[in-house]
């Protein structure tokens, strides 16, 4: 639904050449490859979490390509550096919690007696900006309690892992936008009338009305990406930028 | 709480922009007793000799404004002609669908309007005509809504139609959008009732002490009207998308099926249905697998079928249990190894399934092939036909730009022995299952000249580009053909491009 606007751009950009693949097309090595896919699917996954009632079958797809890489990266000991402290390859129902995808269901259930009809794409309860901090990084700290606030969870993964920092730096913008702006993001969500499923408009509206220009938020991460080096670093870096791109495109 | 709609004039020449092309006299392809005809060379969709009858556009919103609306901006839009550069997104064609007798032609569109076509009646002087539809009714079947409890928002578009089979003058079917399903009533009325003298020329009650004489109305003769009115809502019982709904075969019932579960219905409750199938984890964070499309069979009301993300297909019975948790056959082709990726599991995902006319077997179609299934044989498709092969190289930009994700859906022929289905830029194919015969052919504004026979496309693949080829990087992935029908007995198709509404019949002398 969201990839309306976005899905055109991603295929502009493929054609160009330029896009987030074009890294390891030149480089075609098969664990660069298998990360570019997991960052992307993260990422899509944290867009799909974004939106009030996201396409199930979509986003189950999603979750379901990213435990098979991770359950494929266990088993070559690849993901053992982003797990924290696990020893040995962990049950493949802890590596991926559909956590991100089920957050509201599983909040529901909690708060609730009767999840039964707890839908799963249930949006904003908790407010605008939770559904902005997603909670892609619990897919990946498997020990780590539930609730802990994203950023803390990441401060267990070693900082030079360039995924953690990945990831980290994807969080760093959406807190960035978060901070600056909450009452234009919720002001963004309240409004019904306007495209509700539409992101580019959701993300064009929030730069728009954020005095936060988008150097801001680009500010707000460079540092982070540039420092770590690693395998997966070039193509990160691309996909940070696509997800920049993304989120500052007018 | 419902909103009852203005009867439209039918005045299809001045409001709908059409092309009405003349074409040669029809030639069955499939016989009416239903015995396979094969597509031979002279008439099969192999040699391409489909041509196209007319494109119609989809009238704009505007001729369905409700009656609150202000007469003037209903004039004002009046003149405004829906074509393709004033084309939005309410406009995209997003459901086709055929009557029993393929007299009338059903879109529904992301706006939540509902455009029904009927088609040209026979007449000795107008033979060549016969094949044109042309606009019978036209109505707003959903609106968009807001759920204030769970504050979201519910799109208006139409996701599924079905019609209910003929029972008298009037025609029913069902219309759904995510969350609701509505019964409409589409009847004619051409007699009016003319003589009260109980109103005034303005339709003002008179005071009753005015009237002194009693005057019995006559029925008199007016110009055919069309009138669409719901009859039933059916909301209220689905958490997730619906994306299916199927008339039983008992014509008392029928079911919607959305991501998690399917509900049973009468036609004649709305306040009630029976859940059949529920597959939602107690625990959605073990949810792995969705509902993609489900149908009842089309002559046993009590077995009906279900396709799911992990690309298998459930047959239920009905009389097993009133819960159809545990299903009755289970067909799954066993993975193919050497076409192993990380996407297999994502294209594998069924988009839509169904029941041949004769019941006997089932047709699902996934982002790559179409798979014809034997009821008899659950361990493999006894038919794999290749949509578009040539997209396998191209499947991590195809999951980057999310087209990976596009359903597609397909249909049978009347006598189910060729069957066709969508693909990308605008293309669309047949297969032909006794000759093995396919076609590519193209549905666009640019290529469909007058009567020209449509000329079959082919996608190049890799190596050297022949003359008329398109290679596969110049595909347009916007343009996608993701719903088309066939006509119940006559090689009459509708394609749905977008805006436009595509029909074709394969000329025969």
């Amino acid at each position: 639904m969201f990839a309306r606007g976005l899905k055109r751009k991603c295929f502009d950009h493929e054609e160009e050449g330029d896009g987030p693949l074009a890294g390891f097309r030149a480089v075609p090595s098969y664990d660069l490859q298998r990360q570019s896919l997991l960052d992307m699917s993260l990422v899509k996954l944290q867009l799909c979490h974004m939106l009030v009632e996201p396409n199930l079958c979509r986003s189950v797809l999603i979750a379901n390509t990213v435990r098979q890489i991770q359950e494929e990266m266990t088993q070559d000991g690849t993901w053992r550096m982003a797990a924290p402290q696990g020893g040995g390859p962990a049950p493949l129902d802890r590596l991926v919690s559909t956590d991100v995808l089920c957050r509201s269901a599983r909040e529901q259930e909690q708060g609730q007696p009767g999840p039964e009809d707890g839908s799963f794409p249930k949006g904003f309860e908790d407010g605008p900006a939770a559904g902005l901090t997603c909670d892609v990084p619990s897919v990946t700290v498997a020990q780590a309690p539930r609730h802990l606030p994203s950023s803390s969870s990441w401060d267990l993964d070693s900082s030079r892992e360039s995924r953690g920092s990945f990831q980290k730096s994807l969080d760093q913008i959406f807190e960035t936008l978060e901070s600056k702006n909450p009452s234009s993001v919720e002001d963004l969500f309240s409004d019904v009338d306007s495209s509700y499923y539409d992101l580019d408009t959701v993300l064009t509206g929030m730069m728009g009305s954020s005095r936060a220009s988008p150097c801001d938020t680009l500010e707000g991460f460079t540092p982070l990406t540039a420092a770590p080096p690693g395998p997966g670093c070039k193509a990160d870096l691309g996909e940070l930028d696509h997800v920049v791109e993304i989120l500052v495109e007018t | 709480m419902l909103l009852s709609l203005p009867a439209l004039h039918l005045q299809t020449s001045e409001h709908h922009p059409l092309f009405q092309l003349p074409h040669g006299r029809l030639g069955p392809w499939c016989s009416p007793t239903g015995s396979p005809a094969p597509l031979s060379c002279e008439t099969g969709c192999g040699e391409g000799s489909w041509i196209l009858v007319c494109r119609l556009l989809v009238p704009t919103q505007v001729s369905l404004l409700s009656m609150e609306e202000d007469i003037d901006t209903r004039k004002i839009n009046n003149s405004f002609l829906r074509d393709h550069s004033y084309a939005t997104e309410a406009d995209i064609i997003s459901t086709v669908e055929f009557n029993h007798t393929g007299e009338l032609l059903a879109t529904g569109d992301k706006g939540g309007r509902v455009v029904i076509f009927q088609r040209e009646q026979e007449s000795k002087n107008q033979i060549h005509r016969r094949g044109e539809y042309n606009v019978y009714s036209t109505f707003q079947s959903h609106e968009p809504e807001f759920d204030y409890l769970k504050s979201l928002e519910i799109e208006e578009k139409i996701n599924k139609i079905r019609w209910l089979p003929q029972q008298n003058a009037a025609y029913f079917l069902l219309s759904t959008n995510d969350k609701t399903v509505k019964l409409w009533k589409v009847s004619e009325r051409d007699k009016r009732p003319e003589g009260y003298n109980l109103k005034d020329e303005e339709g003002r009650l008179r005071d009753p002490s005015t009237i002194t004489t009693l005057r019995v109305p006559v029925l008199r003769p007016m110009d055919l009207m069309v009138e669409a009115t719901p009859r039933r809502v059916f909301a209220n019982a689905h958490t997730y998308h619906i994306n299916s709904i199927s008339v039983n075969s008992d014509y008392e019932t029928y079911m919607s099926a959305d991501d998690l579960r399917i509900n049973l219905w009468n036609f004649e409750i709305t306040n009630q249905s029976f859940n059949i199938v529920d597959i939602k984890p107690a625990n959605m964070e073990e949810l792995t697998e969705v509902i993609t499309a489900a149908e009842f069979h089309p002559h046993h009301c009590n077995t009906f079928v279900y396709s799911s993300s992990k690309g298998t297909i459930r047959l239920c019975d009905m009389r097993a249990s009133a819960l159809c948790d545990r299903h009755t056959k289970f067909f799954e082709e066993p993975e193919d190894p050497s076409n192993r990726s990380f996407f297999s599991e994502i294209i594998s995902s069924i988009s839509d399934v169904k029941f041949s006319h004769s019941g006997r077997y089932i047709m699902t179609r996934d982002y790559l092939t179409v798979k014809v299934w034997d009821l008899n044989m659950e361990n493999r498709p006894i038919e794999t036909y290749q949509v578009h092969d040539y997209l396998r190289s191209k499947l991590c930009s195809l999951y980057e730009n999310d087209c990976i994700f596009d359903k597609f859906e397909c249909v049978w022929n009347g006598s189910d022995s060729v069957i066709m289905t969508g693909s990308y830029n605008n293309f669309f194919r047949m297969f032909d299952r006794n000759t093995k015969r396919d076609v590519t052919l193209e549905a666009s504004r640019e290529n469909s000249k007058p009567r020209a026979i449509l000329k079959p496309r082919k996608v190049c693949v890799g190596g050297k580009r022949r003359k008329d080829e398109i290679s596969v990087d110049s595909l347009d992935f916007s343009k996608k053909i993701l719903h088309t029908a066939w006509h119940p007995s006559e090689n009459i198709i509708a394609v749905a491009a977008t805006n436009n509404l595509y029909i074709f019949q394969d000329k025969v002398n």
